[in-house]
């Protein structure tokens, strides 16, 4: 930069944003002497991705903490002003009906808890990166994952005081089957190297995956009169913004910056794709299952937000060497079936799911069958039919056994083999004479590579086996002995409210109640 | 605008979230800093040891010798969760931005007298790199400490050093110039009156254990240099020269206020809770508060000469009365 040698105070105001900012942020870091930088950094290198200058790390967005404080303050005093008028206007009777309270209630235990992992994931990166601004960068998101957390429970908060299935998510997301699939996968990244976590969350999933996440949530909240989520989502939008141009400009820079780290950020981008894919297949079975007035089919959600902007991203990152991810075209294939299958599996182990499930109507089924043309009518409906039948009869379908689980996504094993829909598909290694299963053949590699992490595993089904699913009261050697019933106490779910079929449930006939109070004499 | 005519009452189920009830009875209704703290981090069934710390789980309160039956009994007394803890930031930026336009539009640096700018920027300018280390030490807790209640106050505290470390080098823009940023890098890195100092923040940059780290930076370094840079140094330097680069450190001066209640706090909690805990904290405060006093000395004497063995003896024997309210014994 370039000063007068005798400054004035207009010189001194010409001072241009980069400019302001690199003074005010990247000139406070040193060269330590007293301890040796590595010891000041100590897990900077043994991932293999080598760094030789984070001079060049270019700041994605160039807030000082004082603009940080204004804005984000403004944000929150409109956000909470939302809430509680939602909260004292009773706005929950403003939902199409109570069904769509299911995908809070997944939302809440599956995706809240992950917010808080974002938060300190980004801190302990935010602490281990050597370069200033990579730091200060990851530090504020790291800020903002706590808002989205807190925001989050603040705003569902409302909802537990009146429905079930919200009040012991934190208990229930470090136990319960299927939400080990989101908690696994947050604790395999922050477990993972500093850069690893960078392609993990920051480039995998804030920039590749997340509007798959984001829009049918804040969308399906809009379409279904939940204000209460709508706007935390909307006020979220701005820091999602921020945290996008992160992840992007931290796969860049590390692609810049050596050769040798394109097969290294290449494995992970194939990995975390994968990995945050499968997650994504509770969302895929909300959208098209889940809300009662529905915004989208998971397949055109794929298309829109997977093939169209993550396909122009990929082509955007050749000119780095990087090529879709392993997996792609499988999921592009898959998203013709995932949502009915993960739907199906719930609706078989409804008494072990802290949500209501159901079989979808005649005029839902014929959304999905205009929606999944080439599909639903072929491989699924005959199932929902069937189920359907099997309900009026008085004999709902309850599978009693449990499923066995992948060992990497830890999703029961319901995908089907690529090509065969008929065929549920499995996959085996050996490791230190063992034997392990995964769901598919991204699942099998990423397990192979890294076994020696997959194996340890906290696996639910296993576990309950083991009998480690129980509570202190719990008396195996009685005659009487439930063990399902036991392990469902052991989750805290309230048994036949929580995980109830949603005809008949208290959300149910609660909310029609209300509904009547408000709107009937 | 839309009035709602009818009212509906709703009888609520339940009060609160079952972790909030278990803690608090099934009928209270939490409060907001409640919900958004109390046991919001995982602590069971982690599913993979961290590559970067095979020894420990991911949360893990061994990583800290100070043993805590429930780490949640640490309670911020301004019950911050992100909303209000960046509403009451705003406010303070917003006084300290019109505290800075008031000296900018009136030229008030410019007739600042000489000698006691050249003395404000020399004592100021290093101290961005003090509130650096800072802010690098409070990540850490944050992402290595244990259970949210202790935790989440710890990236606020970072993000308040950053923001100072941010206010001291408009501090130095506006008395001097960029180079005044360049050249207080080369005294911190180099000059003899700032090593003892730069060794102290080096050497908590290693710290492993993340509440002794928090003792090391957040009760004894702050503790020490806040009231002798903010107070004594302020002082002074407005009795030479008038209240002009005061004005411009007022942010400090009320965010140690606030956040000493915080740590004074958790420090209090932390020694009630065993005498191990009371030794322990005692030991870690002694250790590094004769090192502070150590490091701060040289600077004191920078800052007011001749007067700066008697404010650093000043300001050693208000720590020691603080640290004793808290409940440790030195």
């Amino acid at each position: 930069m370039t000063m007068t040698s005798e400054p004035t105070p207009a010189a001194k105001k010409k001072l241009g944003l980069k400019e302001r900012y690199a003074l005010m942020t990247r000139g406070l870091d040193w060269e330590t002497t007293y301890q040796p930088m590595e010891k000041v950094f100590p897990y900077a290198t043994y991932e293999g991705i080598k760094i030789h200058d984070w001079d060049a790390w270019q700041d994605p967005f160039r807030l000082t903490m004082d603009a940080y404080w204004k804005y984000q303050a403004e944000k929150e005093q409109k956000l909470y002003a939302i809430m509680d008028a939602f909260a004292q206007n009773n706005g929950h009777l403003g939902l199409t009906d109570a069904r769509y309270l299911n995908s809070l209630k997944l939302f809440l235990t599956g995706v809240s808890p992950l917010e808080y992992m974002a938060h300190r994931g980004f801190a302990h990166v935010g602490r281990a990166m050597p370069g200033v601004g990579a730091r200060v960068a990851c530090q504020m998101q790291s800020l903002d994952e706590l808002r989205h957390a807190q925001t989050q429970i603040h705003s569902m908060s409302n909802y537990n005081k009146l429905y079930d299935g919200f009040h012991s998510w934190r208990h229930m997301h470090d136990r319960v089957w299927y939400l080990s699939v989101p908690k696994s996968f947050f604790d395999d990244a922050i477990t993972a190297g500093p850069f690893e976590f960078m392609i993990a969350i920051g480039f995998s999933f804030e920039y590749v995956l997340t509007n798959l996440l984001f829009v049918p949530f804040i969308s399906g909240a809009a379409y279904n009169g939940d204000m209460g989520a709508m706007a935390f989502g909307f006020s979220a939008q701005s820091d999602e913004s921020r945290h996008m141009t992160l992840g992007l400009e931290a796969i860049k820079f590390m692609l810049e910056q050596d050769p040798d780290n394109l097969p290294i950020v290449q494995r992970w981008i194939d990995k975390w794709f994968w990995r945050g894919y499968r997650v994504l297949t509770l969302v895929a079975m909300m959208l098209d299952y889940m809300l009662p007035k529905k915004v989208m089919s998971w397949k055109e959600a794929w298309e829109i937000y997977a093939e169209e902007n993550g396909g122009a991203l990929f082509a955007d990152l050749a000119r780095y060497g990087i090529r879709p991810p392993l997996g792609w075209q499988q999921a592009c294939d898959d998203k013709e079936h995932l949502s009915h299958q993960a739907w199906s599996t719930f609706y078989q182990y409804q008494g072990a799911a802290p949500f209501h499930t159901w079989v979808p109507s005649p005029e839902d089924m014929a959304w999905e069958a205009e929606k999944y043309p080439n599909t639903f009518d072929q491989y699924y409906r005959p199932r929902f039919e069937y189920w359907a039948e099997q309900e009026a009869a008085g004999t709902r379908f309850n599978n009693a056994t449990l499923p066995q689980l992948c060992q990497v996504c830890q999703i029961p094993m319901l995908f089907t083999e690529p090509g065969d829909p008929t065929r549920i598909c499995y996959r085996e290694s050996e490791y230190d004479g063992e034997t392990y299963h995964t769901c598919s053949d991204g699942c099998q590699a990423i397990f192979d590579h890294e076994p020696e992490k997959y194996v340890q595993a906290w696996l639910p089904v296993h576990q309950i086996y083991q009998g480690h699913c129980f509570g202190p009261d719990a008396d195996p050697t009685s005659p009487d002995f439930n063990p399902l019933l036991e392990v469902i106490k052991w989750y805290r779910m309230d048994v036949g409210t929580d995980n109830a079929p949603y005809e008949g449930s208290r959300d149910q006939e609660n909310f029609q109640a209300w509904k009547a109070m408000q709107t009937k004499n | 605008m839309q009035i709602d005519l009818r009212t509906v009452t709703i009888p609520v189920q339940r009060h609160s979230f079952t972790h909030i009830a278990d803690r608090l009875g099934p009928d209270k209704t939490p409060t907001r800093y409640q919900e958004a703290t109390l046991d919001v981090q995982a602590n069971a069934n982690f599913h993979y040891r961290p590559t970067w710390d095979p020894d420990h789980e991911i949360f893990d309160p061994t990583r800290s010798k100070l043993v805590m039956k429930d780490w949640y009994t640490f309670k911020d007394p301004r019950q911050y969760y992100y909303a209000t803890y960046t509403i009451a930031r705003a406010r303070m930026q917003e006084t300290a931005e019109a505290d800075f336009e008031f000296v900018e539009k009136r030229g008030l640096a410019e007739s600042f007298a000489p000698a006691a700018k050249q003395k404000a920027l020399d004592v100021l300018v290093p101290l961005r790199h003090v509130a650096w280390g800072a802010n690098m030490n409070n990540s850490s807790v944050c992402a290595y400490g244990y259970g949210t209640a202790f935790t989440a106050p710890c990236i606020f505290q970072a993000m308040d050093n950053l923001g100072i470390a941010q206010y001291l080098s408009r501090v130095g823009l506006l008395l001097g110039d960029a180079e005044a940023l360049d050249e207080g890098k080369a005294a911190w890195t180099s000059a003899p009156v700032w090593q003892e100092l730069r060794r102290y923040v080096e050497d908590t940059l290693v710290v492993q254990d993340p509440v002794e780290l928090w003792v090391a930076q957040n009760l004894v370094l702050d503790g020490l240099l806040y009231p002798l840079v903010y107070e004594k140094f302020d002082a002074a330097l407005t009795a030479e020269a008038g209240p002009t680069v005061s004005m411009l450190l007022r942010f400090q001066v009320d965010w140690f206020a606030e956040t000493s209640k915080w740590v004074d706090a958790t420090v209090k909690t932390a020694a009630a809770e065993s005498p191990e805990n009371a030794a322990l904290l005692a030991e870690w405060i002694g250790h590094y508060r004769d090192r502070a006093v150590a490091a701060l000395a040289p600077v004191a004497e920078l800052a007011l000469g001749a007067d700066g063995a008697a404010a650093m003896a000043d300001v050693q024997s208000r720590f020691a009365a603080r640290v004793a309210k808290c409940g440790v014994a030195l």
